[in-house]
């Protein structure tokens, strides 16, 4: 079992302080668990921790209450070394009802603290939970240390001066715990005090009330007399770079390094989108940004998203669409159009669990071969890959670069983690980005005459903005002679045509492929693109402490592959693979570079632990012939795994689930 | 269309050097001629026009139209046209589709551009019969029409362009036909009108619907069997020997007979292009009993699309410099100070 090759827990009764805590904070959809894990993960990182986060929450809007389908939770590792992972099994689980305890307890690490709030544990929630009897009392808690008390109680208690009513003041029972876990981490209080009360401006009475619940929670920790596991706890700042930082996630990130990219290119930004998860959050964040020159546009569908996009690249704005897997896959033709009319395009894909609906809120890998290979017709069309929150935005910079200089669309991948995950990013100085001015043909490019398909050294050929005097011209999807992009069907211009579009593609400058951490030869090099990177670096750092002969390279720019990979990859006595599909980019590299790599794969909806990359490494030096690669099974010690329940990942009434 | 300056041009302007690739004696040549005499007439300029079309034989239009022209995929012609004039509003889009790529592949987009009310010329060419793909029976096909894929005749009910335009909302809904001479007043209107204006144009196929719309299209006894309505006159055809009026009990139009030119005393209906609730009788009118409406069917304009874009842009940005940096570090922020340990810095 993978979690068995983790670290020793950390104790919280332990004296010194670890260089790093996970924490995970579970309960009802209602209870505000991803609300408290967000702030929580400000207040950490303002305490100078380096951090990474996984909200985990489920499909449907509004579970039935106290059900196990129902849970939501939100990890968070962080430390006083550089954390690069959400962690693997958390030190101390915070279950707000019997549900949450039951989902998550079995993630827990042995000798791990468990806080429940025994207000919940009643008779009628322990049978919706399939507790038959209660775990805070049977004994079945015994290998973790527990904590129980009665919250519910503790919160109305300490709202009661301000006269709510029963149900808002259970509300407030998120603000008690998270006072709770800030006095555990010796965290201040005052960044969040002022947040409560920018939230609640209108509603005093409710800001006076939540505060007073955080300051009731964390006064519990500093005056009861708690014995036992429950101690304060103080994990040192990461020594960073000076400057200046913030908390982001990747939907935030590539919002901002398209507004980035557009201002480089010296456009304005139009962005078609549809209501999908996890991709909606770019769209509701770039709505708030019209000053930047954006344009943002909820369309009907997948398709009129991206065709609408494509009229804005054609009329002369940097068009831009977003979505996950299936919209993706409904937006395919479309991109066929731009690809045949060579416009400029940006689609973000921020990768779900497939196929069709899949797992609408969990993250996996799976659209590489679509993103690659996806079209009819030889449809080449570059690709990156985000591998982070923070990387995102430079993704995002990258892609709208490479489509205006060679008039393409490009896909730039994420994935559901990147997208809802956060981390500590330090805030770039815009001065030092590198423009790339769009510049639209202006006058006839050839004599006398127009040649709306006339290549530059790169292969692209002019943008031509409709209303620009003597420059009339036709496009569209049929294959269009050389040059003067007139309908030809004929054998010659089609092989031509086919050849320039591939060349065009083949021939983006690519950087050179770095390694990422260790030596540029060696035993094993573990390559990775997207999401797995933090999980990837921290297992190769573990395997080079042990004196192991292993390497990780990360990939960000998948199609085209960096020219100097394949030779990369042969100084490597052996190639691993790990990715959260079965297998899709080392079918690439195999086909691309003729590297015999293997396959890691997981495709349970969890990023990868690091245990679990910790023992695949292993396997490479363990002297066994052929122990290599293989897949990873579902965890169901990982991040919740519900029971029952979300099917077909349907709504039940106007979230954004779907 | 836009408020721009008239250009002096003729219809040589605005012919392409591509030849024209339609079957001869396609109804689109007449279109086509009839679009080329107008824009010229409307002071119309070749380099702020966009012609934009999905896929079928319609939809070659713009390749022969010496403007700005996009030929997209198939039934999205309506979503690449929002973009466009989102992006420009200036640009005068004009867009060009059929019964199949507009009322079936494309039947959601027509709808939402509609609904939307994006400033466009709208004209689907409607041959009842898909023509590109060598004549299967399309959506407006009526029932019984014999096809490759209905050998023995189909049996779904046809939709109606018209009465689906104005039932998601169109603010302009005309009708006309390829071959009419009055189908370059229809296109003015259109283009005079501020917002999406919708033309269903008939249009004879000659290889696999031929004919289809003689019953009321011919030369021969037309005056009998089009009606062509014009705002603030009489609603009279059969050379004003007939005419629509309303029957106020059964709440439906019916064909009167005019005596020596007396449509008042008749009850003979007035058309005024903004009443809605005529204008959805006047397209529902069954052909046979009554005589195919023609024309103008409804021109009331409402604020488009692209302004309450624009609009909504200006208000949300009034008083604010963009500036990138600042955007960056927005939110709560700390500083790590120059040889110090993170987590002295304070929230910004």
């Amino acid at each position: 079992m993978a979690t068995q090759m983790a670290e020793p827990a950390v104790s919280a009764t332990q004296d010194t302080a670890p260089d790093s805590v996970v924490v995970r904070f579970a309960g009802d959809s209602g209870d505000g668990m991803q609300l408290t894990g967000g702030q929580f993960t400000l207040s950490t990182a303002l305490a100078g921790n380096d951090l990474a986060t996984f909200p985990d929450f489920p499909a449907e809007i509004r579970a039935p209450q106290g059900t196990l389908f129902g849970v939501s939770a939100f990890q968070i590792n962080f430390g006083s070394r550089e954390i690069s992972t959400a962690g693997d099994a958390p030190d101390v689980l915070v279950a707000m009802n019997p549900a949450a305890l039951k989902v998550n307890v079995g993630a827990l690490k042995p000798g791990g603290l468990i806080i429940a709030d025994s207000g919940e544990f009643t008779k009628r929630n322990l049978e919706k939970a399939k507790y038959d009897t209660n775990p805070l009392e049977d004994g079945s808690l015994a290998q973790w240390n527990v904590l129980a008390f009665d919250i519910s109680a503790l919160t109305i208690e300490a709202v009661k001066p301000f006269g709510l009513g029963n149900k808002d003041a259970l509300r407030c029972k998120n603000m008690w715990t998270l006072g709770l876990a800030l006095w555990m981490f010796d965290r201040d209080r005052q960044p969040l005090i002022d947040w409560l009360n920018t939230k609640f401006k209108t509603k005093p009475d409710i800001a006076a009330a939540n505060i007073a619940a955080l300051n009731a929670g964390h006064a519990y920790g500093e005056t009861a007399e708690l014995s036992g596991p429950l101690k304060k706890l103080h994990i040192d700042p990461v020594p960073a770079a000076p400057g200046l930082y913030r908390t982001i996630t990747g939907a935030e990130s590539v919002s901002l390094g398209l507004v980035a990219g557009a201002q480089l290119a010296g456009l304005e930004m139009f962005f078609g989108g549809y209501p999908i998860t996890p991709a909606s959050s770019i769209l509701h964040y770039l709505v708030r940004l019209k000053e930047f020159g954006v344009t943002t546009f909820q369309a009907e569908d997948e398709i009129a998203a991206i065709c609408a996009a494509i009229g804005a690249s054609y009329a002369g704005s940097l068009g831009v669409t977003s979505s996950s897997g299936p919209g993706i896959a409904l937006k395919t033709e479309a991109m066929g159009l731009a690809i045949m009319t060579e416009l400029p395009l940006v689609i973000v894909n921020s990768q779900r669990g497939g196929p069709s609906t899949g797992l609408p809120t969990k993250t996996e890998q799976s659209d590489l071969y679509q993103a690659v290979y996806g079209r009819n017709g030889d449809a080449p069309m570059p690709v990156i890959a985000a591998r982070s929150p923070s990387d995102a935005f430079d993704c995002a910079i990258e892609a709208c670069r490479i489509a205006v200089e060679y008039m393409t669309p490009v896909m730039l991948l994420t994935d559901g983690y990147i997208a809802n995950a956060a981390e500590p990013w330090k805030v770039p100085d815009p001065e030092t980005f590198e423009p790339f001015k769009v510049k639209f043909l202006e006058e006839k490019n050839a004599g006398d005459t127009l040649l709306p398909y006339k290549r530059d050294e790169k292969g692209a050929r002019p943008w031509i903005k409709p209303g620009t005097p003597g420059l009339m011209h036709r496009i569209g999807g049929i294959e269009k002679k050389v040059d003067t992009g007139n309908i030809d069907y004929s054998p010659e211009n089609h092989q031509a045509m086919t050849d320039a579009r591939k060349a065009k593609i083949d021939n983006i400058a690519v950087p050179d492929q770095q390694v990422t951490l260790g030596e540029a030869s060696g035993a094993l090099a573990v390559v990775g693109w997207g999401s797995t990177y933090g999980p990837i670096r921290r297992a190769v750092d573990n395997a080079r402490k042990k004196g192991l002969a292993v390497s990780h390279i990360h990939v960000r720019h998948i199609h085209p592959l960096p020219a100097n990979l394949g030779d990369l990859l042969r100084r490597f006595d052996h190639v691993l693979m790990p990715e959260m599909n079965t297998g899709q980019f080392k079918t690439v590299i195999r086909d691309q570079l003729l590297v015999d790599a293997v396959s890691l794969t997981k495709t349970s909806g969890q990023p990868f632990q690091i245990a679990e990359l910790d023992a695949a490494i292993a396997k490479f030096f363990d002297g066994i012939a052929d122990n290599e690669g293989g897949d990873v099974p579902a965890n169901r010690q990982q991040l919740p795994t519900p029971e029952s329940g979300h099917d077909d990942g349907s709504l039940k009434a106007g979230g954004d689930a779907q | 269309m836009n408020e721009m300056t008239r250009i002096e041009t003729t219809l040589k302007d605005w012919e392409t050097d591509q030849e024209v690739r339609w079957c001869p004696g396609c109804g689109d040549y007449a279109i086509l001629k009839a679009v080329q005499r107008t824009l010229p007439q409307l002071g119309a300029d070749p380099k702020n026009t966009v012609f934009v079309s999905g896929i079928g034989c319609s939809s070659r239009f713009p390749y022969y139209m010496e403007t700005y022209g996009f030929h997209t995929i198939h039934g999205r012609a309506p979503a690449f046209a929002t973009g466009i004039k989102l992006a420009n509003p200036a640009l005068d889009v004009w867009l060009v589709t059929g019964d199949g790529d507009g009322l079936s592949i494309g039947g959601n987009h027509m709808m939402h551009v509609l609904r939307r009310n994006v400033n466009m010329q709208i004209m689907l060419f409607n041959n009842e019969i898909y023509g590109l793909t060598k004549g299967q029976y399309s959506p407006t096909s009526r029932i019984g029409t014999k096809s490759p894929s209905t050998p023995i005749g189909s049996v779904d009910r046809p939709a109606n362009p018209c009465a689906f335009a104005l039932g998601v909302g169109a603010r302009f809904v005309a009708r006309g036909f390829d071959v009419s001479k009055n189908l370059p007043d229809v296109l003015k209107a259109a283009h005079a009108h501020q917002g999406a204006a919708f033309i269903e144009i008939f249009q004879n196929c000659i290889v696999y619907n031929k004919d289809v719309f003689n019953d009321f299209a011919a030369p021969k006894g037309a005056e009998d069997r089009q009606l062509w309505l014009a705002d603030g006159e009489p609603m009279l055809f059969a050379g004003g020997t007939k005419g629509i009026a309303l029957d106020r009990d059964l709440l439906e139009l019916k064909v009167v007979d005019v005596t020596d030119g007396d449509w008042q005393s008749a009850g003979v209906l007035v058309h005024n292009v903004k009443n809605r609730s005529i204008a959805h009788m006047l397209v529902e009118l069954p052909f046979g009993p009554f005589p195919m409406a023609l024309g103008v069917i409804y021109d009331d304009p409402r604020p488009t699309f692209e302004e309450a874009v624009a609009d909504e842009r200006a208000r949300a940005s009034e008083g604010k410099v963009p500036s990138l940096a600042k955007l960056l570090a927005k939110g709560q922020t700390w500083t790590v100070a120059e040889k110090a340990r993170a987590g002295e810095g304070h929230p910004a």
